[in-house]
């Protein structure tokens, strides 16, 4: 009786010890956990959000010009968002991403007005950041910013992150000598130093690594010599980042199901004379406008370059050429050229066949 | 009035509805802000400790500088080599206590652009506690703590909280020296003068030294871009940087690139290398290295970068679908005199920040009398090392323990030892000018007057009678009569000690000998001090003979009291185990008094 008794009390005692450690070690695990999990989360945060983002390579590599840049998947089967540079100005534009695998990219299409471009490349089922219910952030939200800064990541290697808040939100006052863009429109600045060479294409998040902005490219201000920290808000992007899913910015060629004109224009009969076409993918220079043409009339100039054809960018001489044999020449035709830093928008009357 | 009412009965309806709702939300925001508190008396804690022990480095004018950390009590501090390099061999150490410490140089890692630095102060200083840089993660929190623009003309250093943009970094050589492989990036400001400084995690444990940014076209102010090098890294070459030597970084004497299908394979390999011995070969996939799987170029560049000459790193590697596990040794990056020369023809990577006019100026050092020279008998110059004078106190310190087991000085008369080797048995007589050996296999010797590295007997021993006979020398003639006799460090040897318990293999404090042309190493205990092993490399590309020494007690015999030697000898060469020499009797006259 009496052992089973102490038994009984002996049980109790424990089982009273192991209760109170119990609550001690959950109490220190609670303290523990709280202290640390900011951090922890944001390992979390940070180690999803890098799956996202593309290393991006292409043309450049001379000096200032650095041949890589940032991109950030946009869907599951390979859509990639960027900003649109020289970098993309070739045939060859090759895409790592965060596994390390690799992929010629194809140039879906771009929009020069926010100058930004989407890349395709032949992948499923990947990790993507949505531009669909992209947050907006107040001034003071904190952001992380991921990108490929200064080339340094490569093959499977993670992107850079970098962490600071939103500074301030407001229109971009581009002008000349200071900040050269061709957006206007809202920005989010940026307290840390995210436009670095290479990151433009990056991805802005919040802090639960909810894409919100596209990293812009570098701009300083020559008259102080000061740098821009800032991201294009998603809200901006995705009416354009639609059209140009849907092909609305690609040449009519690509498409391969044009009808062809019978009688259509040609780069001649507008008064134009590009620089000699010596490459595969040499860009369309305007080298000579004939007076009294349609193009002298529209006021293009010698050295304009030709990005787009009714909204169809064109990236070299021979795509103008082709895009141009499917235009009737009855029809006026838009052009969009890039005359120093500015954008210019001409419509040329239709031609006199000579 | 029934207005009233019913606005009153709608509140007390809603009452309870709304109240336990409200307290919820009240008791979440009262908890959110008390996280809020709590994370930031965490970072102010956090600050707190890692900050006394961050150190303002000044030249002795008080124009250049950088920054620095206290890792022991009496005083050595880490910096950059490219801190230390313009500044020379004495410094002014600035503490957060307000005082201003004279320093000396000890040892230098160009490659690595690490310096070990000694403060002499007459107090124990505050230490900075060494983190695991390997356990970091991008994201994790981290600061910098320094002088950056100079500025801590009080010597409270500037302190800037971020966090890790990535680990692993490799970036490549700047110039011919100063690559920084396997570094941490951070966002936290690195600016010219927080070169040296302390990057700390969270919990202000050391992860790494900061030295370098991503600069181009913006001027060298910080742009978020900031490289440290790894604690991890450091912790390899502490050992070294002890030695007072200019240290060396390591190759594994073969190349490596991916191939298409991501795999990391060998390029191109040196036959004269160690891995070559090891069975590595032309096209073999690297698997692992240094105990990491490799599965890139840079990952494996990475490993190679944390680790100095002369260190012995695991190695997998694949041939037809077969792994092997090998230890190789690393060679150097350089030939001596290259470094030395490189060493001495490098500029200062980061300009020093001037002090403009307006700025308040840095306060030239209080003890203006102390020059120098007060820590001058610290200090000695040598081709080859940043300060030979610490070489020479370890060389001591060991020469001190080795003479523990007895002085040998006398006893130039030759040595006898006899016993069994592997159960059959053996005789061997060590004099200064040969040695004569009978083993199973037949018998052996030394002409000391001849080409010695062409004397490597027994068969397939690599030179047993000549490392004896390098041991004997060097227990008579002393580190001062031997020939060139220096301290490596210390370093994990995994070869010549195999069992122990240290995950890395023992770490041994190694002497290297050269005599004629043959370098021997001994190796010491760090835990008892006494000689574990030796390795006689008769060439610098081929396997050296390693014996490694226990069961050491008094030599059984008279006029030898006192005198101990081991009774037990593995002796392995390469890869090849020659046998165990089971000493059974030491002979070791005393000089005979006629003849003195």
């Amino acid at each position: 009786m009496n052992s089973t008794l102490l038994r009984g009390d002996l049980a109790r005692g424990i089982w009273r010890k192991t209760w109170a450690l119990a609550v001690f070690f959950s109490a220190v695990g609670l303290c523990g956990a709280v202290s640390v999990k900011a951090a922890s989360d944001r390992v979390g945060v940070v180690r999803e959000a890098q799956l996202k983002v593309a290393k991006i390579y292409g043309a450049g590599g001379f000096r200032g010009l650095e041949a890589y840049q940032s991109g950030v998947v946009i869907s599951p089967e390979g859509y990639i968002l960027t900003v649109w540079s020289y970098v993309l100005d070739t045939e060859n534009i090759s895409v790592s991403l965060a596994d390390g695998s690799k992929y010629e990219a194809k140039l879906l299409g771009a929009d020069p007005t926010l100058e930004i471009a989407i890349l395709k490349v032949d992948a499923h089922d990947l990790p993507y950041f949505s531009l669909d219910d992209a947050p907006a952030p107040k001034v003071g939200a904190r952001v992380l910013a991921f990108s490929n800064l200064f080339g340094v990541a490569v093959g499977d290697e993670p992107v850079s992150v970098q962490m600071g808040v939103v500074a301030a939100i407001g229109a971009l006052s581009a002008r000349r000598g200071a900040f050269e863009s061709r957006y206007r429109g809202p920005v989010y600045m940026v307290d840390a130093v995210t436009n670095n060479p290479g990151a433009a294409g990056g991805a802005l998040t919040d802090r639960s690594g909810r894409f919100i902005g596209l990293l812009g490219k570098e701009l300083r201000n020559a008259k102080n010599n000061t740098w821009l920290n800032y991201a294009l808000p998603a809200a901006e992007l995705t009416a354009s980042v639609d059209a140009i899913k849907r092909g609305e910015t690609r040449p009519r060629a690509a498409d391969g199901s044009a009808r062809r004109p019978l009688d259509p224009h040609q780069l001649a009969n507008l008064g134009i004379t590009t620089v000699p076409n010596v490459l595969n993918n040499t860009p369309p220079f305007v080298d000579r406008v004939d007076r009294n043409s349609p193009a002298f009339a529209a006021g293009l100039r010698a050295d304009d370059l030709i990005l787009f054809v009714d909204g169809r960018l064109v990236s070299s001489i021979a795509a103008l050429q082709t895009e141009l044999e499917l235009i009737s020449r009855d029809q006026p035709l838009r052009l969009t050229v890039q005359r120093g830093g500015e954008l210019i928008n001409v419509v040329l009357k239709s031609s006199n066949r000579r | 009035m029934i207005r009233c009412l019913a606005y009153l009965s709608a509140v007390l309806v809603c009452g309870p509805l709304w109240l336990p709702a409200g307290a919820l939300a009240e008791g979440r925001s009262d908890e959110n802000m008390a996280r809020v508190l709590r994370a930031e008396q965490d970072r102010i804690d956090a600050i707190a400790r890692a900050v006394p022990a961050s150190v303002a480095i000044f030249d002795e004018a008080g124009k250049g500088g950088g920054s620095g950390v206290v890792i022991s009590a009496d005083g050595f501090a880490l910096t950059n080599f490219h801190v230390v390099q313009p500044v020379g061999a004495f410094m002014k150490c600035g503490l957060p206590d307000g005082e201003i410490y004279d320093a000396v140089v000890v040892g230098v890692d160009p490659v690595g652009d690490v310096a070990l630095v000694k403060i002499y102060a007459k107090k124990p200083l505050p230490v900075a506690v060494l983190g695991d840089s390997d356990q970091l993660q991008a994201g994790d929190s981290c600061f910098t703590v320094g002088n950056p623009f100079l500025l801590a003309t009080d010597l409270q250093p500037s302190v800037a909280w971020g966090i890790v943009s990535g680990v692993h970094r490799y970036q490549y050589p700047a110039g011919t020296l100063l690559e920084y492989a396997d570094c941490i990036q951070t966002d936290a400001a690195i600016n010219p003068g927080n070169s040296g400084g302390p990057l700390f995690d969270g919990q202000g444990r050391l992860i790494g030294v900061n030295g370098r940014g991503s600069f181009e076209k913006r001027g060298r102010v910080n742009v978020g871009v900031g490289y440290a090098i790894s604690i991890n890294q450091i912790k390899h070459f502490l050992g070294y940087l002890h030695s007072g030597r200019i240290v060396d970084h390591a190759t594994l004497g073969a190349t490596v690139s991916s191939d298409d299908e991501g795999r990391v394979v060998v390029t191109h390999i040196l036959d004269s290398s160690d891995a070559y011995r090891r069975g590595l070969r032309y096209r073999d996939e690297i698997v692992a290295f240094g105990g990491r799987s490799i599965g890139s170029a840079n990952a494996f560049k990475n490993v190679l970068g944390i680790f100095p000459k002369d260190w012995e790193v695991s190695l997998r590697y694949q041939r037809g679908g077969e792994q092997h596990d090998v230890v190789v040794r690393l060679a150097g990056v350089h030939r001596s005199e290259e470094l030395i020369a490189k060493v001495q023809a490098k500029r200062r990577m980061i300009p020093h920040p001037q002090p403009k006019k307006d700025a308040p100026k840095i306060e030239p050092p209080k003890k203006e009398e102390a020059s120098p020279h007060a820590l001058a008998k610290y200090f000695t110059k040598r081709t080859g090392f940043a300060n030979y004078y610490f070489n020479q106190q370890e060389r001591n310190r060991l020469w001190n323990s080795l003479r523990t087991q007895g002085s040998f000085a006398d006893l130039t008369e030759p040595w006898k030892l006899s016993g069994l080797v592997n159960d059959a048995p053996f005789d061997i007589t060590l004099s200064a000018l040969s040695v004569f050996a009978g083993f199973p296999s037949g018998p052996a010797a030394i002409d000391v007057e001849q080409a010695l590295n062409e004397q490597l007997g027994p068969e397939g021993s690599g030179g047993l009678l000549l490392a004896l006979h390098m041991w004997r020398r060097l227990l008579i003639e002393g580190p001062e009569r031997f020939g060139d006799v220096y301290y490596l460090g210390a370093a994990p040897r995994k070869i010549a000690w195999p069992e122990n318990d240290e995950p890395d293999g023992a770490l041994v404090d190694i002497i290297v000998a050269t005599h004629d042309v043959v370098e021997t190493h001994f190796l010491f205990d760090r835990k008892t001090g006494r000689l574990a092993a030796l390795e006689m490399f008769s060439d610098s590309d081929v396997d050296p003979c390693s014996i490694r020494f226990s069961n050491e007690k008094d030599i059984s015999e008279k006029n030898n009291a006192g005198r101990r030697l081991p009774h037990t000898l593995h002796v392995q060469w390469g890869d090849h185990n020659f046998g165990v020499l089971q000493v059974e009797r030491w002979t070791l006259p005393q000089k005979s008094k006629e003849k003195s």
